[in-house]
Protein backbone atom coordinates (compact mmCIF):
# COMPACT_ATOMS: atom_id res chain seq x y z
CA UNK A 1 0.00 0.00 0.00
CA UNK A 2 1.24 3.24 -0.61
CA UNK A 3 0.78 6.49 0.72
CA UNK A 4 -1.37 7.73 -2.26
CA UNK A 5 -3.83 4.40 -1.74
CA UNK A 6 -4.65 5.96 1.71
CA UNK A 7 -7.68 8.51 2.68
CA UNK A 8 -7.54 10.61 5.21
CA UNK A 9 -10.96 9.41 7.40
CA UNK A 10 -9.93 7.53 10.25
CA UNK A 11 -7.14 9.55 11.55
CA UNK A 12 -5.20 9.22 15.05
CA UNK A 13 -6.39 10.11 18.36
CA UNK A 14 -4.86 11.78 20.92
CA UNK A 15 -5.04 11.33 24.41
CA UNK A 16 -6.09 14.48 25.49
CA UNK A 17 -6.20 18.13 23.66
CA UNK A 18 -2.98 18.94 25.43
CA UNK A 19 0.04 19.03 23.67
CA UNK A 20 2.26 17.41 26.32
CA UNK A 21 1.27 13.79 25.41
CA UNK A 22 2.28 12.93 21.73
CA UNK A 23 0.65 9.40 20.06
CA UNK A 24 3.72 7.33 18.39
CA UNK A 25 1.45 6.74 15.51
CA UNK A 26 2.43 10.00 14.36
CA UNK A 27 5.33 8.70 13.09
CA UNK A 28 4.54 5.69 11.43
CA UNK A 29 1.01 5.96 9.85
CA UNK A 30 1.26 6.54 5.63
CA UNK A 31 -2.24 8.50 6.35
CA UNK A 32 -0.97 10.58 8.38
CA UNK A 33 1.97 11.71 6.52
CA UNK A 34 -0.15 12.24 3.19
CA UNK A 35 -2.37 14.24 5.43
CA UNK A 36 0.77 16.54 6.33
CA UNK A 37 1.62 16.61 2.60
CA UNK A 38 -1.36 18.51 1.92
CA UNK A 39 -2.03 20.38 5.21
CA UNK A 40 1.29 21.15 6.28
CA UNK A 41 4.05 21.59 3.44
CA UNK A 42 1.30 22.47 0.65
CA UNK A 43 -1.26 24.64 3.75
CA UNK A 44 -0.34 27.88 5.16
CA UNK A 45 2.83 27.36 5.71
CA UNK A 46 5.94 29.39 4.73
CA UNK A 47 8.61 26.71 3.04
CA UNK A 48 12.35 27.55 2.95
CA UNK A 49 13.25 27.15 -0.33
CA UNK A 50 17.14 28.42 -1.14
CA UNK A 51 19.60 31.36 -0.30
CA UNK A 52 18.85 34.56 -2.47
CA UNK A 53 22.33 34.66 -2.78
CA UNK A 54 22.22 31.15 -4.80
CA UNK A 55 19.83 32.72 -7.85
CA UNK A 56 22.02 36.50 -7.58
CA UNK A 57 21.37 36.98 -11.43
CA UNK A 58 18.22 36.61 -13.68
CA UNK A 59 17.77 33.83 -15.28
CA UNK A 60 19.46 31.77 -12.46
CA UNK A 61 17.01 28.93 -11.49
CA UNK A 62 17.49 26.47 -8.26
CA UNK A 63 15.28 23.25 -8.64
CA UNK A 64 14.20 22.16 -4.94
CA UNK A 65 11.39 20.57 -3.05
CA UNK A 66 8.49 21.49 -0.40
CA UNK A 67 7.19 18.28 1.47
CA UNK A 68 7.87 15.76 -1.55
CA UNK A 69 6.20 18.55 -4.22
CA UNK A 70 9.12 19.56 -7.00
CA UNK A 71 9.57 22.99 -7.07
CA UNK A 72 12.02 25.63 -9.15
CA UNK A 73 13.17 29.03 -7.46
CA UNK A 74 13.83 31.28 -10.36
CA UNK A 75 15.11 34.90 -10.78
CA UNK A 76 12.98 36.59 -13.42
CA UNK A 77 14.09 39.45 -16.04
CA UNK A 78 12.91 42.05 -13.57
CA UNK A 79 15.14 40.52 -11.08
CA UNK A 80 12.45 39.65 -8.42
CA UNK A 81 12.50 35.86 -7.50
CA UNK A 82 9.70 33.52 -8.55
CA UNK A 83 8.45 29.61 -7.55
CA UNK A 84 6.77 27.47 -9.31
CA UNK A 85 5.77 24.07 -9.09
CA UNK A 86 8.57 22.31 -11.66
CA UNK A 87 5.72 20.06 -13.31
CA UNK A 88 4.98 20.95 -16.94
CA UNK A 89 1.58 21.83 -17.65
CA UNK A 90 1.47 19.59 -20.85
CA UNK A 91 1.59 16.47 -19.52
CA UNK A 92 2.85 16.67 -16.00
CA UNK A 93 6.61 15.83 -16.69
CA UNK A 94 9.70 17.30 -14.40
CA UNK A 95 10.89 20.38 -16.07
CA UNK A 96 14.20 21.20 -14.62
CA UNK A 97 16.10 17.62 -14.23
CA UNK A 98 19.09 18.99 -12.40
CA UNK A 99 19.86 21.25 -8.97
CA UNK A 100 20.62 24.53 -10.58
CA UNK A 101 20.90 26.11 -14.05
CA UNK A 102 20.38 29.29 -15.75
CA UNK A 103 18.84 30.67 -18.92
CA UNK A 104 15.86 33.09 -20.17
CA UNK A 105 13.29 30.43 -20.35
CA UNK A 106 12.57 26.51 -19.45
CA UNK A 107 11.61 24.22 -21.79
CA UNK A 108 10.20 20.52 -21.59
CA UNK A 109 12.29 18.15 -22.96
CA UNK A 110 9.41 16.14 -23.64
CA UNK A 111 7.12 18.02 -25.85
CA UNK A 112 8.84 21.72 -25.96
CA UNK A 113 6.74 23.77 -24.51
CA UNK A 114 8.63 26.80 -23.16
CA UNK A 115 8.25 29.09 -19.81
CA UNK A 116 9.36 32.37 -19.20
CA UNK A 117 11.45 32.68 -15.29
CA UNK A 118 7.75 34.26 -14.54
CA UNK A 119 6.14 31.02 -14.89
CA UNK A 120 4.23 31.92 -17.92
CA UNK A 121 3.67 29.59 -21.13
CA UNK A 122 5.67 31.13 -24.02
CA UNK A 123 6.45 28.62 -26.94
CA UNK A 124 4.20 25.47 -27.80
CA UNK A 125 5.88 23.44 -30.13
CA UNK A 126 3.91 22.91 -33.10
CA UNK A 127 1.21 24.83 -31.93
CA UNK A 128 -0.12 25.70 -35.60
CA UNK A 129 0.44 22.35 -36.63
CA UNK A 130 2.96 20.67 -39.10
CA UNK A 131 2.11 21.71 -43.07
CA UNK A 132 -1.23 23.14 -41.34
CA UNK A 133 -2.20 19.84 -40.17
CA UNK A 134 -2.77 18.99 -36.92
CA UNK A 135 -1.96 21.95 -33.79
CA UNK A 136 -3.83 23.13 -30.97
CA UNK A 137 -7.67 24.10 -31.61
CA UNK A 138 -8.83 27.53 -31.65
CA UNK A 139 -9.85 27.56 -28.01
CA UNK A 140 -6.13 26.96 -27.01
CA UNK A 141 -4.57 29.85 -25.31
CA UNK A 142 -1.14 29.48 -24.19
CA UNK A 143 -2.16 32.31 -21.07
CA UNK A 144 -4.27 29.78 -19.76
CA UNK A 145 -1.45 27.27 -18.81
CA UNK A 146 1.07 28.82 -17.21
CA UNK A 147 2.62 27.21 -14.51
CA UNK A 148 1.48 26.76 -10.91
CA UNK A 149 3.20 29.51 -9.03
CA UNK A 150 3.69 30.01 -5.15
CA UNK A 151 3.91 32.78 -3.24
CA UNK A 152 7.87 34.63 -2.56
CA UNK A 153 8.80 36.15 0.30
CA UNK A 154 12.51 36.93 1.66
CA UNK A 155 14.29 37.33 5.13
CA UNK A 156 17.81 38.48 5.43
CA UNK A 157 18.37 36.25 2.33
CA UNK A 158 16.57 33.81 2.71
CA UNK A 159 13.85 32.57 0.36
CA UNK A 160 10.12 30.76 1.56
CA UNK A 161 7.52 30.07 -0.50
CA UNK A 162 3.50 28.95 0.49
CA UNK A 163 1.16 27.64 -1.46
CA UNK A 164 -1.29 28.98 0.12
CA UNK A 165 -3.33 32.11 -0.76
CA UNK A 166 -4.48 33.07 2.81
CA UNK A 167 -1.53 32.51 4.96
CA UNK A 168 -0.42 36.10 6.42
CA UNK A 169 3.10 37.01 4.82
CA UNK A 170 6.52 35.66 5.71
CA UNK A 171 7.53 38.04 8.48
CA UNK A 172 4.07 37.89 10.45
CA UNK A 173 4.17 34.46 9.90
CA UNK A 174 7.56 33.79 11.90
CA UNK A 175 6.63 36.64 13.83
CA UNK A 176 9.02 39.20 14.81
CA UNK A 177 10.63 37.62 17.64
CA UNK A 178 11.59 34.70 15.62
CA UNK A 179 12.77 36.73 12.90
CA UNK A 180 14.96 39.38 15.02
CA UNK A 181 16.82 35.61 15.60
CA UNK A 182 17.28 35.33 11.88
CA UNK A 183 18.03 38.80 11.44
CA UNK A 184 20.60 38.75 14.26
CA UNK A 185 22.84 35.73 12.92
CA UNK A 186 22.41 36.84 9.41
CA UNK A 187 23.26 39.85 9.53
CA UNK A 188 25.71 40.75 6.62
CA UNK A 189 25.82 38.88 3.36
CA UNK A 190 26.57 35.41 3.72
CA UNK A 191 28.54 32.71 1.49
CA UNK A 192 28.12 29.37 1.09
CA UNK A 193 30.93 27.84 2.16
CA UNK A 194 30.19 24.01 2.15
CA UNK A 195 27.45 21.42 1.54
CA UNK A 196 26.44 17.97 2.29
CA UNK A 197 23.25 15.92 2.66
CA UNK A 198 22.87 13.55 5.92
CA UNK A 199 20.32 11.06 4.90
CA UNK A 200 18.01 10.11 8.26
CA UNK A 201 16.75 7.07 8.61
CA UNK A 202 13.58 8.39 10.43
CA UNK A 203 10.01 10.55 10.33
CA UNK A 204 10.92 14.07 9.77
CA UNK A 205 9.36 15.09 12.90
CA UNK A 206 11.45 13.72 14.69
CA UNK A 207 14.37 15.22 13.45
CA UNK A 208 12.35 18.74 13.68
CA UNK A 209 11.80 18.17 17.45
CA UNK A 210 14.85 17.01 17.99
CA UNK A 211 16.40 20.62 17.27
CA UNK A 212 13.86 21.82 19.41
CA UNK A 213 14.84 19.29 22.10
CA UNK A 214 17.16 21.23 24.66
CA UNK A 215 16.87 18.74 27.29
CA UNK A 216 19.17 16.31 25.46
CA UNK A 217 21.72 18.36 24.52
CA UNK A 218 24.18 17.82 27.05
CA UNK A 219 22.73 14.05 27.42
CA UNK A 220 23.03 12.84 23.93
CA UNK A 221 25.98 14.68 22.82
CA UNK A 222 28.71 13.89 25.19
CA UNK A 223 31.77 15.28 23.39
CA UNK A 224 31.58 18.99 24.74
CA UNK A 225 31.30 17.57 28.67
CA UNK A 226 33.66 14.38 28.26
CA UNK A 227 36.06 17.15 26.91
CA UNK A 228 35.00 19.44 29.82
CA UNK A 229 34.54 22.12 27.18
CA UNK A 230 31.75 23.96 28.65
CA UNK A 231 29.41 23.80 31.23
CA UNK A 232 25.66 23.06 31.79
CA UNK A 233 24.85 26.07 33.57
CA UNK A 234 25.83 28.04 30.81
CA UNK A 235 22.39 30.86 31.06
CA UNK A 236 20.28 30.25 28.13
CA UNK A 237 16.84 30.95 27.01
CA UNK A 238 13.89 29.34 24.73
CA UNK A 239 12.10 31.92 22.92
CA UNK A 240 9.11 30.47 20.99
CA UNK A 241 6.50 32.41 18.60
CA UNK A 242 2.86 33.07 19.35
CA UNK A 243 2.14 29.86 16.90
CA UNK A 244 4.26 28.00 18.73
CA UNK A 245 5.89 26.36 15.29
CA UNK A 246 8.87 28.49 15.55
CA UNK A 247 11.42 28.76 18.28
CA UNK A 248 15.30 29.95 19.21
CA UNK A 249 17.18 28.87 21.65
CA UNK A 250 20.44 30.50 23.23
CA UNK A 251 23.07 29.69 24.62
CA UNK A 252 25.61 32.24 26.46
CA UNK A 253 29.29 31.48 26.86
CA UNK A 254 32.31 33.37 28.57
CA UNK A 255 34.90 33.63 25.74
CA UNK A 256 37.54 35.24 27.94
CA UNK A 257 37.29 32.54 30.47
CA UNK A 258 36.94 30.09 28.29
CA UNK A 259 40.03 31.03 26.61
CA UNK A 260 41.87 31.54 30.14
CA UNK A 261 40.87 27.86 30.72
CA UNK A 262 42.56 26.35 27.76
CA UNK A 263 45.49 27.79 28.45
CA UNK A 264 45.36 26.34 31.83
CA UNK A 265 44.30 23.20 30.80
CA UNK A 266 47.57 23.37 28.40
CA UNK A 267 49.78 23.58 31.07
CA UNK A 268 48.49 20.74 33.28
CA UNK A 269 50.04 17.10 32.75
CA UNK A 270 47.24 14.96 34.23
CA UNK A 271 46.14 12.43 31.40
CA UNK A 272 42.63 13.89 32.10
CA UNK A 273 40.78 13.70 28.55
CA UNK A 274 41.31 16.60 26.36
CA UNK A 275 41.29 17.41 23.14
CA UNK A 276 45.21 17.62 21.58
CA UNK A 277 44.26 20.63 19.46
CA UNK A 278 41.66 22.88 20.44
CA UNK A 279 41.26 24.85 17.21
CA UNK A 280 37.94 22.69 16.77
CA UNK A 281 36.33 24.94 19.66
CA UNK A 282 38.57 28.15 19.88
CA UNK A 283 36.25 30.35 19.06
CA UNK A 284 35.08 34.35 19.13
CA UNK A 285 32.53 35.97 20.29
CA UNK A 286 31.37 37.62 16.34
CA UNK A 287 28.04 38.85 17.27
CA UNK A 288 29.19 41.28 20.33
CA UNK A 289 26.52 39.54 22.29
CA UNK A 290 28.31 36.59 23.86
CA UNK A 291 25.85 34.11 22.90
CA UNK A 292 27.77 31.02 21.99
CA UNK A 293 24.87 28.94 20.56
CA UNK A 294 21.63 29.84 18.90
CA UNK A 295 19.45 26.94 17.25
CA UNK A 296 16.46 28.12 15.33
CA UNK A 297 13.75 26.53 13.67
CA UNK A 298 11.35 27.76 11.21
CA UNK A 299 7.85 25.52 10.69
CA UNK A 300 7.90 23.20 8.46
CA UNK A 301 11.33 22.85 7.15
CA UNK A 302 14.27 25.12 8.34
CA UNK A 303 16.99 25.16 11.00
CA UNK A 304 19.29 28.04 10.78
CA UNK A 305 22.44 27.50 13.33
CA UNK A 306 24.84 29.34 14.79
CA UNK A 307 27.33 27.02 16.94
CA UNK A 308 30.25 29.47 17.81
CA UNK A 309 31.43 30.25 14.97
CA UNK A 310 29.66 27.91 12.62
CA UNK A 311 26.65 29.27 10.72
CA UNK A 312 24.61 26.81 8.37
CA UNK A 313 21.25 26.64 7.35
CA UNK A 314 19.61 22.82 7.62
CA UNK A 315 16.56 22.11 5.07
CA UNK A 316 14.39 19.09 6.53
CA UNK A 317 13.10 16.97 3.72
CA UNK A 318 10.24 14.63 4.14
CA UNK A 319 11.29 11.33 1.96
CA UNK A 320 9.00 8.78 3.23
CA UNK A 321 7.09 7.92 6.82
CA UNK A 322 10.29 6.65 7.78
CA UNK A 323 12.94 8.37 5.78
CA UNK A 324 14.25 12.11 5.56
CA UNK A 325 17.10 14.02 3.79
CA UNK A 326 18.90 17.15 5.94
CA UNK A 327 20.74 19.45 3.70
CA UNK A 328 23.55 21.06 5.36
CA UNK A 329 24.40 24.43 3.65
CA UNK A 330 27.51 25.76 5.60
CA UNK A 331 27.89 29.67 5.70
CA UNK A 332 30.51 32.41 5.70
CA UNK A 333 30.23 36.08 5.79
CA UNK A 334 31.55 38.05 2.46
CA UNK A 335 33.17 40.35 5.32
CA UNK A 336 35.42 36.98 6.82
CA UNK A 337 39.11 37.35 6.96
CA UNK A 338 41.41 33.92 5.81
CA UNK A 339 42.00 32.94 9.59
CA UNK A 340 38.20 33.42 9.97
CA UNK A 341 37.16 31.09 7.11
CA UNK A 342 39.99 28.74 8.47
CA UNK A 343 38.10 28.87 11.65
CA UNK A 344 34.94 27.97 10.74
CA UNK A 345 36.44 24.98 8.78
CA UNK A 346 37.80 23.44 11.67
CA UNK A 347 34.80 23.99 14.47
CA UNK A 348 32.96 22.78 11.43
CA UNK A 349 33.87 19.28 12.57
CA UNK A 350 31.04 19.92 15.27
CA UNK A 351 28.27 19.89 12.70
CA UNK A 352 27.55 18.14 9.75
CA UNK A 353 26.95 14.36 9.37
CA UNK A 354 30.34 13.72 10.91
CA UNK A 355 29.97 16.79 13.28
CA UNK A 356 30.83 15.61 16.86
CA UNK A 357 27.67 17.38 19.08
CA UNK A 358 25.75 16.57 15.75
CA UNK A 359 26.34 13.06 14.65
CA UNK A 360 24.40 11.59 17.19
CA UNK A 361 21.04 13.29 16.30
CA UNK A 362 21.45 11.53 13.03
CA UNK A 363 21.16 8.30 14.08
CA UNK A 364 18.95 8.19 17.62
CA UNK A 365 15.87 9.29 15.45
CA UNK A 366 16.43 5.92 13.76
CA UNK A 367 16.84 4.45 16.86
CA UNK A 368 13.20 6.06 18.02
CA UNK A 369 11.38 4.93 14.38
CA UNK A 370 12.32 1.15 14.89
CA UNK A 371 11.59 1.01 18.29
CA UNK A 372 7.91 2.70 17.08
CA UNK A 373 7.93 -0.49 14.63
CA UNK A 374 4.57 -1.90 15.17
CA UNK A 375 4.67 -1.17 18.32
CA UNK A 376 3.11 2.12 18.53
CA UNK A 377 0.19 2.25 20.17
CA UNK A 378 1.19 4.63 23.18
CA UNK A 379 2.08 8.21 23.77
CA UNK A 380 5.09 9.86 24.31
CA UNK A 381 5.78 12.32 27.01
CA UNK A 382 6.84 16.04 26.69
CA UNK A 383 6.22 17.44 30.15
CA UNK A 384 9.68 18.95 31.32
CA UNK A 385 8.68 22.52 31.86
CA UNK A 386 5.26 22.58 32.28
CA UNK A 387 2.65 21.65 29.89
CA UNK A 388 2.66 24.75 27.88
CA UNK A 389 4.44 26.40 24.91
CA UNK A 390 5.58 29.81 26.36
CA UNK A 391 9.05 31.49 26.25
CA UNK A 392 11.13 30.45 29.18
CA UNK A 393 14.49 31.67 30.77
CA UNK A 394 15.93 28.40 30.99
CA UNK A 395 16.55 25.12 28.88
CA UNK A 396 15.77 22.32 31.05
CA UNK A 397 12.11 22.35 29.25
CA UNK A 398 10.86 21.05 26.15
CA UNK A 399 8.39 24.14 25.77
CA UNK A 400 9.53 24.09 22.26
CA UNK A 401 8.46 20.70 20.91
CA UNK A 402 4.92 21.24 22.63
CA UNK A 403 5.08 24.53 20.67
CA UNK A 404 5.84 22.37 17.30
CA UNK A 405 2.90 20.13 18.68
CA UNK A 406 0.50 23.05 19.24
CA UNK A 407 1.25 24.46 15.28
CA UNK A 408 1.12 20.47 13.91
CA UNK A 409 -2.27 20.37 15.31
CA UNK A 410 -3.62 23.90 14.66
CA UNK A 411 -2.79 23.03 10.93
CA UNK A 412 -4.18 19.15 11.16
CA UNK A 413 -7.16 19.55 12.57
CA UNK A 414 -6.05 17.06 15.09
CA UNK B 1 58.91 6.44 -15.86
CA UNK B 2 57.34 4.81 -13.16
CA UNK B 3 59.80 3.78 -10.41
CA UNK B 4 58.68 0.78 -8.89
CA UNK B 5 60.48 1.25 -5.40
CA UNK B 6 58.20 4.22 -5.29
CA UNK B 7 55.18 2.45 -6.15
CA UNK B 8 55.26 -0.21 -3.78
CA UNK B 9 55.81 2.43 -1.56
CA UNK B 10 52.58 4.08 -2.23
CA UNK B 11 50.64 1.22 -2.71
CA UNK B 12 51.93 -0.18 0.69
CA UNK B 13 50.70 3.13 2.37
CA UNK B 14 47.32 2.67 0.89
CA UNK B 15 46.84 -0.96 1.67
CA UNK B 16 48.38 -0.29 5.41
CA UNK B 17 45.48 2.58 5.94
CA UNK B 18 42.69 0.43 4.67
CA UNK B 19 43.88 -2.06 6.91
CA UNK B 20 45.04 0.05 9.84
CA UNK B 21 40.82 1.30 9.49
CA UNK B 22 39.13 -1.75 8.92
CA UNK B 23 40.84 -3.97 11.12
CA UNK B 24 39.68 -0.78 14.54
CA UNK B 25 43.12 0.12 14.99
CA UNK B 26 42.15 3.29 15.06
CA UNK B 27 44.73 4.92 17.12
CA UNK B 28 47.41 4.15 14.90
CA UNK B 29 45.88 5.99 12.19
CA UNK B 30 47.57 9.25 13.14
CA UNK B 31 50.39 7.91 12.22
CA UNK B 32 50.41 7.91 8.66
CA UNK B 33 50.25 11.39 8.62
CA UNK B 34 52.60 14.09 9.11
CA UNK B 35 52.36 16.76 12.02
CA UNK B 36 50.96 19.31 10.15
CA UNK B 37 49.17 17.50 7.57
CA UNK B 38 45.22 17.88 5.78
CA UNK B 39 43.05 15.59 6.37
CA UNK B 40 39.01 16.73 4.16
CA UNK B 41 36.24 14.15 3.58
CA UNK B 42 34.15 16.15 0.83
CA UNK B 43 31.95 15.67 -1.93
CA UNK B 44 32.26 15.49 -5.57
CA UNK B 45 30.30 18.07 -6.30
CA UNK B 46 31.90 20.40 -2.97
CA UNK B 47 35.09 19.84 -4.69
CA UNK B 48 34.34 20.98 -8.07
CA UNK B 49 32.56 24.15 -6.63
CA UNK B 50 35.93 25.21 -4.61
CA UNK B 51 33.99 24.44 -1.84
CA UNK B 52 36.72 24.03 1.38
CA UNK B 53 34.35 23.50 4.29
CA UNK B 54 34.22 19.31 4.96
CA UNK B 55 32.47 16.95 6.42
CA UNK B 56 35.59 16.29 8.40
CA UNK B 57 38.45 18.51 8.32
CA UNK B 58 41.26 18.02 10.19
CA UNK B 59 44.57 20.62 10.15
CA UNK B 60 47.04 18.66 12.28
CA UNK B 61 47.49 15.04 13.87
CA UNK B 62 46.60 16.38 17.00
CA UNK B 63 43.10 16.80 15.04
CA UNK B 64 43.11 13.11 13.83
CA UNK B 65 44.10 11.66 17.54
CA UNK B 66 41.13 14.11 18.63
CA UNK B 67 38.73 12.37 16.16
CA UNK B 68 39.99 8.74 17.42
CA UNK B 69 39.43 9.51 21.16
CA UNK B 70 35.78 11.26 20.71
CA UNK B 71 34.85 8.20 18.88
CA UNK B 72 36.29 5.97 21.59
CA UNK B 73 34.92 7.87 24.56
CA UNK B 74 32.16 10.39 23.50
CA UNK B 75 30.38 9.94 20.70
CA UNK B 76 27.24 7.54 20.37
CA UNK B 77 26.45 5.03 17.39
CA UNK B 78 25.87 1.47 16.93
CA UNK B 79 28.93 -0.16 16.24
CA UNK B 80 29.98 -0.89 12.93
CA UNK B 81 33.36 -1.15 10.77
CA UNK B 82 34.14 -0.83 7.29
CA UNK B 83 35.58 -2.57 4.41
CA UNK B 84 37.59 -0.89 2.40
CA UNK B 85 38.37 -2.10 -1.33
CA UNK B 86 41.16 0.61 -2.84
CA UNK B 87 41.94 0.62 -6.34
CA UNK B 88 45.62 0.91 -7.76
CA UNK B 89 47.17 3.78 -7.24
CA UNK B 90 48.03 6.09 -10.22
CA UNK B 91 51.24 8.45 -9.46
CA UNK B 92 51.18 11.66 -10.54
CA UNK B 93 53.72 14.48 -9.50
CA UNK B 94 56.69 13.94 -7.84
CA UNK B 95 58.97 17.37 -6.87
CA UNK B 96 60.96 17.73 -3.99
CA UNK B 97 60.70 14.29 -1.87
CA UNK B 98 56.75 14.95 -2.25
CA UNK B 99 54.58 12.32 -4.67
CA UNK B 100 50.79 13.17 -5.62
CA UNK B 101 48.97 9.85 -6.27
CA UNK B 102 44.91 9.09 -6.41
CA UNK B 103 43.49 5.95 -6.08
CA UNK B 104 39.54 4.70 -5.89
CA UNK B 105 37.98 3.57 -3.20
CA UNK B 106 34.78 1.76 -2.12
CA UNK B 107 33.77 1.32 1.72
CA UNK B 108 31.08 -1.01 2.61
CA UNK B 109 29.64 -0.74 6.19
CA UNK B 110 29.44 -4.01 8.10
CA UNK B 111 26.76 -2.61 11.51
CA UNK B 112 26.71 -4.92 14.48
CA UNK B 113 23.70 -7.16 13.72
CA UNK B 114 25.13 -8.17 10.43
CA UNK B 115 23.63 -5.53 7.86
CA UNK B 116 25.71 -4.73 4.93
CA UNK B 117 25.56 -2.06 2.82
CA UNK B 118 27.73 0.14 0.24
CA UNK B 119 28.84 3.03 2.45
CA UNK B 120 30.45 5.39 0.40
CA UNK B 121 32.94 5.27 -2.72
CA UNK B 122 34.91 7.90 -4.07
CA UNK B 123 38.91 8.81 -5.06
CA UNK B 124 41.51 9.57 -2.97
CA UNK B 125 43.93 12.63 -3.65
CA UNK B 126 46.74 11.88 -2.01
CA UNK B 127 50.30 14.41 -1.23
CA UNK B 128 52.62 12.30 0.18
CA UNK B 129 55.71 12.72 1.82
CA UNK B 130 58.62 10.24 0.33
CA UNK B 131 61.53 11.68 2.14
CA UNK B 132 61.72 8.85 4.10
CA UNK B 133 60.12 5.42 5.01
CA UNK B 134 57.34 4.42 6.17
CA UNK B 135 55.81 7.73 3.38
CA UNK B 136 53.12 9.46 5.61
CA UNK B 137 50.60 11.75 3.95
CA UNK B 138 50.83 15.21 3.51
CA UNK B 139 47.80 15.99 2.30
CA UNK B 140 44.50 13.52 2.10
CA UNK B 141 41.36 14.25 0.61
CA UNK B 142 38.70 12.08 0.43
CA UNK B 143 35.78 13.08 -2.58
CA UNK B 144 32.77 10.88 -1.98
CA UNK B 145 31.23 10.72 -5.45
CA UNK B 146 27.88 11.29 -3.70
CA UNK B 147 27.27 14.23 -1.49
CA UNK B 148 24.66 11.98 0.80
CA UNK B 149 26.02 10.44 3.92
CA UNK B 150 23.64 7.58 5.01
CA UNK B 151 22.99 8.11 9.09
CA UNK B 152 26.75 9.51 10.23
CA UNK B 153 30.02 9.42 9.62
CA UNK B 154 32.07 8.85 12.52
CA UNK B 155 34.98 6.25 11.51
CA UNK B 156 37.43 7.60 9.37
CA UNK B 157 37.38 6.80 5.92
Amino acid sequence: MSVQDVDFTGGISWPSNGISEVPFRLYTDPAQYALEQERIFKGPTWNYLCLAGEIPEAGDWVATTIGEVAVIVARGADGAINAFVNRCAHRGNLLCLTNNGHGKEITCIYHGWSYDLEGHLTGVAFEKGVRREGGMPPEFHKDDHHLQRLRVGEIAGLVFATFSAEVEDVESYFGPLVVSGIRRVLNRPAQIIGRSTQVLPNNWKLYFENTKDTYHASILHAFLTTFRINRLSQPGSINIDESGGHHFSQAKLDYAAEDAEYKAAALRSDTDLKLQDNSVVESVDEYGDSVSVQILTAFPNLVLQQIRNTIAVRVLRPRGVDRSELDWVHLGFADDTPEMTERRLRQGNLVGPAGYIALEDGCVGGFVQRALHYNDDDSGVVMMGGHEAQSQAFRASEAAIRGFWKKYRALTGA
Amino acid sequence: MDDPALRLGVEELHAAYADCIDDDRLEEWPDFFVENCRYLITSRDSHREGLRHGIIYCASRGMLADRVMALRRANIFEPHHYRHIVGPARIGRVEAGVAEARANFLAVRIMHDGDSQLFATGRYLDRIDIGELPFRFIERLVVLDSRKVDTLLVIPL
